[in-house]
């Protein structure tokens, strides 16, 4: 429980991440966390001006960003921030993310020390880091770590949104290499959580190069016949569609996902189309045969443990 | 006429016209003017010398978009002799965009890939601009495959403004073809020369520019996003490509700078469609320094080298490690 509560100081939003029918204490410890402000954003610019107007504390209610529907924070928590009204899955930060698919107290961060440089001296870039930064507490766009998944050694990566829009710079494709090179080295089955834009382009080639040097690392780790699983949660685009979320044993998606090469809006302008709503949502990639199946949020650990066992046990 | 050039040859294609110019009226006239025309092409020789010594990043783009710039067929026509395409995915098409096939370079078998844009409206339009869609991808996967089982070096031609942006390319799977063929590279065991000889844009080059060695044409650019597309996602003005080339750092000089390219093959004065014989020798001459150099080594050291090489790209900071 002492973790629990840290992990709950430390992330501001109160949120407890197993799933419903798991007690609090399955929780994963997680690494001190200066603040999760990405997951206060999501409750507090939906909620903050109607608890004003009600005086009624922030954070109480949660607007769901698919139906527009009034949530109670704490139960929307609860469904790991999974709409009850109309099963919108919001996105998770990396950390929430990890704590979602790891057991408790099974959690060790690799290579949180890697912070990124400014090699081509893009303007803004160092500002936009550091807002990143503070805002997620997070040195870059990604967290890796080893970790134990119903008991059994794996490797986990996520990728945050929140910062830089997840996108892919030399640290990203570092720590995931790194993290591939480890589960194979050490015969952790991989699994990877993507939610980004692509290759990060304030630093230019070297990000483009990051994409051949994380699908270099699969084929060694599929070489030596330890699996390697992605889960592609929203969005999961461009570069990194194109490269190491691509290359899973399996593809697990996320309901309602978008996942794509080119965003849609670039299509309809390219081309002068209108675009079907669900173009690139996971149910049309699945439908288009690019996918291996979509999993609500709160099956994914049990998913990725059975599948895992299918193939090694 | 103009459009056939770019504005920055704009005086050279002036003086270009006056000596032809001159040269035909002596001839119509039968006087002698050749003190002229020498001083005449010296002065061109000037100006060209002061152009293409001072280009800017998005001079560089508009010279690797040149309309003259040479494509991949006309390099593989100039470097090799037997070329013979092969088409088809065996799965669902055949991509204009990608060329492949095999050939025979200076007496060596050698497999061929390469993104192909095409010379007038139709052809361009058949190959799509050179923006090559899944099955390109799958076709030339399924081509450097064969050329590993025979042990034939493979070479591989980049000149692409990005993978094929299409509700078809989406459904067909880009992305997974874009991350298979760089997966399926690091693992042939056979030499891989990739040669940036245009346009080298975003994922649709990086797909099949993995190799042992990777070379960049002087006036070629390679960059992880399009300028236009660059600027109007972080400027919202695509009309600012040319400060966000200058922010990308997309020439053959910041590549190798950050060690991406092992070498700029050097153009002749005014770029390669200037005189293609010339070009020609240059890269082909190169290609043979590094064929001669690859074919040496073990297939197992040649797949831990190339490795390494991509490995150890990119910048950061680290208390520890001080990398």
């Amino acid at each position: 429980m002492a973790a629990l509560k840290r992990f709950q100081h430390k992330t501001a939003g109160n949120l407890p991440l197993a799933p419903p029918a798991q007690s609090a204490s399955k929780l994963a410890p997680l690494s001190p966390i200066k603040a999760s402000a990405s997951l206060n954003g999501v409750s507090n610019g939906s909620s903050s001006h109607m608890a004003k107007f009600h005086n009624i504390p922030e954070n109480l209610m949660t607007k769901c960003a698919g139906c527009g529907a009034l949530l109670v924070t704490k139960d929307w928590e609860r469904d790991l921030k999974v709409c009850a009204r109309c099963g919108y899955h919001a996105r998770l930060g990396a950390r929430e993310r990890i704590a979602l698919l790891s057991d408790e107290n099974s959690f060790a961060e690799w290579d949180a020390e890697l912070s990124p440089r400014d090699p081509l001296h893009f303007p803004d870039y160092e500002n936009k880091r550091t807002i990143a930064q503070l805002k997620t507490g997070l040195k870059d766009s990604c967290v890796t770590c080893a970790a134990q998944l119903e008991g059994r050694d794996v490797a986990i990566g996520a990728t945050d949104f929140g910062f830089m829009g997840g996108s892919m710079g030399s640290v990203l494709g570092e720590k995931i290499t790194r993290l591939i090179e480890r589960g194979t080295a050490e015969r952790r089955p991989v699994i990877v959580v993507t939610s980004t834009g692509g290759a990060r382009m304030h630093e230019g080639l070297l990000s483009l190069m990051q994409m051949a040097k994380t699908s270099a690392a699969i084929a060694r780790h599929r070489a030596a016949g330890v699996p390697y699983f992605c889960v592609l949660s929203d969005p999961s685009t461009a570069g990194v569609q194109a490269s190491f979320a691509s290359l899973g044993d399996f593809l697990i998606a996320e309901p309602g996902a978008l996942i794509g090469f080119t965003g849609a809006r670039v299509i309809e302008q390219n081309l002068r189309i209108k675009l079907p709503k669900d173009f690139q949502s996971a149910e049309f990639q699945m439908e288009h045969g690019q996918i291996d199946l979509i999993v609500p949020r709160v099956k994914l650990k049990e998913t990725i443990g059975q599948l895992l066992s299918l193939l090694l046990d | 006429m103009l459009s056939r050039w770019l504005p920055l040859e704009g005086p050279l294609v002036e003086l270009e016209e006056q000596i032809d110019e001159l040269k035909r009226l002596a001839a119509q006239e039968r006087i002698d003017v050749s003190d002229k025309v020498a001083r005449l092409e010296g002065r061109k020789r000037k100006v060209m010398e002061e152009v293409f010594s001072n280009l800017t990043p998005w001079d560089r783009v508009q010279m690797a978009r040149h309309p003259k710039r040479p494509y991949t067929l006309e390099f593989v026509n100039a470097l090799c002799s037997e070329w013979i395409e092969v088409h088809g995915d065996r799965a669902f098409g055949d991509d204009g965009a990608m060329v492949c096939g095999f050939a025979r370079f200076r007496g060596r078998a050698v497999a061929i890939v390469g993104n192909q844009k095409g010379r007038d409206t139709k052809d361009r339009l058949a190959r799509n601009h050179g923006m090559v869609s899944p099955e390109g991808y799958r076709k030339a996967g399924r081509v450097m495959e064969l050329a590993a089982r025979f042990h034939r070096p493979i070479l591989s031609f980049i000149d692409t403004p990005g993978a094929a942006c299409s509700p078809d390319a989406e459904e067909r799977g880009i992305s997974e073809a874009i991350a298979a063929s760089q997966m399926l590279m690091s693992g042939l065991p056979v030499p891989i020369i990739v040669v940036i000889t245009g346009e080298g844009c975003s994922g649709g080059a990086i797909a099949t520019a993995y190799g042992d060695r990777v070379l960049m044409l002087e006036h070629a650019y390679y960059s992880v996003i399009a300028p236009e597309s660059g600027a109007s996602i972080i400027y919202r003005d695509s009309g600012k490509a040319a400060q966000m080339a200058e922010n990308l750092k997309i020439t053959a000089e910041d590549a190798q700078r950050f060690g991406i390219i092992e070498e700029i093959v050097p153009e002749p004065l005014g770029g390669a469609h200037r005189d293609m014989a010339v070009m020609s020798k240059t890269l082909g001459d190169t290609l043979t320094r590094h064929l001669d150099a690859l074919t040496q080594l073990a297939p197992a050291d040649l797949l831990e080298q190339r490795y390494a090489r991509f490995r150890c790209l990119g910048e950061w900071n680290e208390p520890d490690a001080g990398h």
